[in-house]
């Protein structure tokens, strides 16, 4: 084969450079630092209304760190009100890990067939069709959830709540089901032709070869297309707030009604008093998020590294 | 070279018999996760075309909601939804370009303000939504709005919950899509054409503008419709920013709240007073906003598709 032309970066051109030319590399690179200022202005917004929960003692009167976690209940409308974060911890664990108990076998399993087994047309059909789904706005998988879902399940299971943990989990596999599917593919497919075939020849079968030799090649890439669904996950907003009914109860339970952290912002921002405790505690809960996902995010970006790296050789 | 090794330690050390009905199970058991993904979609997709297509019609697309939200049609949710993707494209893509042909063609790999940017995209679109929302009620509303009404000595006009801050706040979370798929695109123009275009004297900038961009265009075009198709659907990052539950009149100025189409999708499944009177309303409005998105994904989808072709035949 002939080896990529390739050709340096415009920057090596040392010439002459005629007027005009520096103000606009100038105007590009801003374009490019405004992405680093994007994300450095939600560090520090979400995280200054959220400061008064740390520094000023009228908040943390009703809103501190160790009512955080004292506070037994999650009752921040009330005569005394309450800011437990543990139901709000939990019924975000609960959801999220019944998401994940269905999207990653799914999503997996589906890209080791799509990867391995389909035929070359199957398989440009179930990518644009995974990619559809991807493209699902995910307030229609909460009404999906909501209105249809909750019944079928209510009906076959016969459950207490009608709105619960499960119901939400389940909706929300489906937003995260894309990312696993897409990330874990793309691992599996950069696994060298020559695995495959060496496996092949050693007498494994199709099967064998798929499970002992490509999937473990390839575990730092599925590993962090789980990741990467956890954080998406963890994230989510809408799916929950529809389909999990809210009740922020304590509750180990995924047939009981749940309320994530990510939902208490969304229903509970628009009714609240700004600069009140409530309002700085909402915030505290956009700056957990921030940082779950963040290192979540980051975990899977190391992953990703790594394979690169192991698989770039050869 | 050195793989076989490893291969041959992976697999397992007795030999199992090699079953042909072991192989069968497995891409049954592989396939029929891959197939579950397709009917579920199709369960999607066809309860709401089901129950969704007979309040599609022209009166319900171009009317305002009537008595309480339990009849009439969508109008203002179809016009805001327009009014929110266009402001948001307005700032977003020249922007999100500029970005992505510095980072293509000007910028060094390694230099750390190439990393930090890179850096800053990649957790950028890992950044749940409901913090773009928080970010745009904290940094839009209540700061940038708050200190121009003070700067102007207006009572209040720009701290508050408007259609501008909504659009700024869909064109952040949308920044990384598109400098991602620009920076796709300039890879695959081909080399010569730079060369060439350098040679015959023009400098980089006109390369850029004159050969580069005209050339990355339907890659451009592609992030463009994928922000916009987010952007339609997106609730979490708009319900504090300017999305209104109900307004009798259309937005007229971007300090205006505004309608939405999947925030009155929220709307009508959650605060109904009549579930019953509602529900072909919903449906409705799910079909639109469903259809909306699938046109638009799939036009992405098929111009990258393109796109990528054109890549592999290039190396």
């Amino acid at each position: 084969m002939t080896k990529p032309r390739t050709f340096p970066p415009l920057s090596r051109f040392r010439g002459g450079r005629p007027r005009g030319e520096t103000a606009i590399v100038g105007a590009l690179k801003t374009n490019a630092v405004l992405a680093i200022l994007g994300l450095v202005l939600i560090i520090v917004f979400v995280m200054k209304e959220a400061l008064p929960i740390l520094l000023d003692p009228e908040t943390q009167r009703e809103a501190s760190l160790g009512r955080f976690l004292q506070a037994p209940a999650w009752q921040p409308v009330s005569d005394h009100p309450r800011y437990g974060l543990l139901p709000l911890i939990v019924g975000t664990l609960k959801v999220t890990l019944v998401a994940m108990a269905f999207a990653m076998p799914i999503g997996v399993l589906a890209a080791v067939f799509t990867s391995e087994f389909a035929p070359r047309r199957l398989r440009e059909a179930i990518k644009p069709v995974v990619e559809l789904l991807a493209g699902i706005p995910s307030v229609v998988l909460g009404f999906f959830a909501l209105v249809v879902m909750a019944s079928w399940l209510n009906s076959t299971l016969h459950l207490g709540t009608r709105l619960n943990a499960l119901n939400a989990g389940i909706a929300l596999s489906l937003a995260v089901i894309p990312t696993i599917f897409t990330v874990s593919e793309d691992a599996l497919r950069a696994v060298p032709k020559s695995f495959r075939e060496a496996a092949l020849a050693l007498g494994a079968s199709r099967w064998q070869t798929a499970w002992f030799v490509t999937l473990p090649a390839a575990a730092a890439g599925v590993s962090a297309a789980c990741l990467l669904g956890l954080a998406r996950a963890v994230g989510e907003t809408m799916i929950v707030l529809m389909a999990s009914g809210n009740a922020a109860i304590l509750s180990g339970s995924v047939f009981d009604s749940a309320r994530t952290l990510s939902a208490t912002i969304a229903a509970e921002m628009a009714e609240v008093v700004f600069g009140s405790p409530h309002y700085a505690t909402l915030f505290f809960l956009g700056g957990l998020l921030f940082v779950t996902t963040f290192l979540v995010n980051m975990a899977a970006g190391v992953l990703v590294d790594r394979l690169r790296r192991r698989l770039g050789g050869s | 070279m050195s793989s076989v090794t490893p291969v041959a330690r992976a697999l397992p050390q007795r030999s199992a018999p090699t079953s042909p009905w072991m192989d069968r199970a497995f891409v049954f058991l592989t396939g029929g996760a891959a197939l579950l993904i397709v009917i579920m979609l199709a369960i999607i997709v066809g309860n709401v075309l089901l129950f969704g297509t007979g309040t599609l019609t022209l009166d319900f697309l171009f009317s305002a909601p009537r008595e309480g939200m339990t009849a009439g049609g969508i109008f203002p949710a179809i016009f805001g939804t327009a009014a929110l993707v266009l402001l948001m494209v307005v700032a977003l893509v020249p922007f999100g370009v500029g970005a992505a042909v510095y980072l293509h063609e000007y910028a060094r790999p390694a230099s750390w303000l190439t990393r930090a940017v890179r850096f800053a995209v990649s957790n950028l679109a890992g950044v749940p939504s409901i913090v773009f929302g928080l970010f745009g009620l904290g940094f839009f509303v209540q700061f940038v709005g708050r200190n121009m009404d003070r700067a102007l000595g207006l009572d209040v006009l720009w701290g508050q919950p408007a259609l501008l801050w909504a659009a700024l706040t869909l064109a952040l979370l949308n920044l990384p899509v598109v400098i991602v798929t620009t920076e796709e695109a300039l890879r695959t123009v081909p080399p010569d054409m730079r060369e060439a275009s350098l040679a015959l004297g023009a400098t980089r900038w006109q390369t850029v503008r004159s050969v580069l961009l005209p050339q990355a265009l339907p890659g451009i075009l592609t992030g463009t419709i994928l922000s916009v198709a987010r952007g339609a659907g997106e609730v979490a990052p708009i319900m504090f920013t300017g999305a209104a539950y109900f307004l009798p009149y259309l937005p007229k100025s971007p300090t205006d709240q505004f309608m939405e189409l999947g925030y009155h999708v929220y709307v009508l499944a959650t605060q109904s007073p009549d579930v019953e009177a509602t529900r072909p309303l919903l449906y409705g409005t799910v079909l639109v906003l469903l259809i909306l998105t699938f046109l638009l994904n799939v036009t992405a989808v098929m111009l990258r598709s393109r796109l990528r072709a054109r890549l592999a035949g290039r190396t």
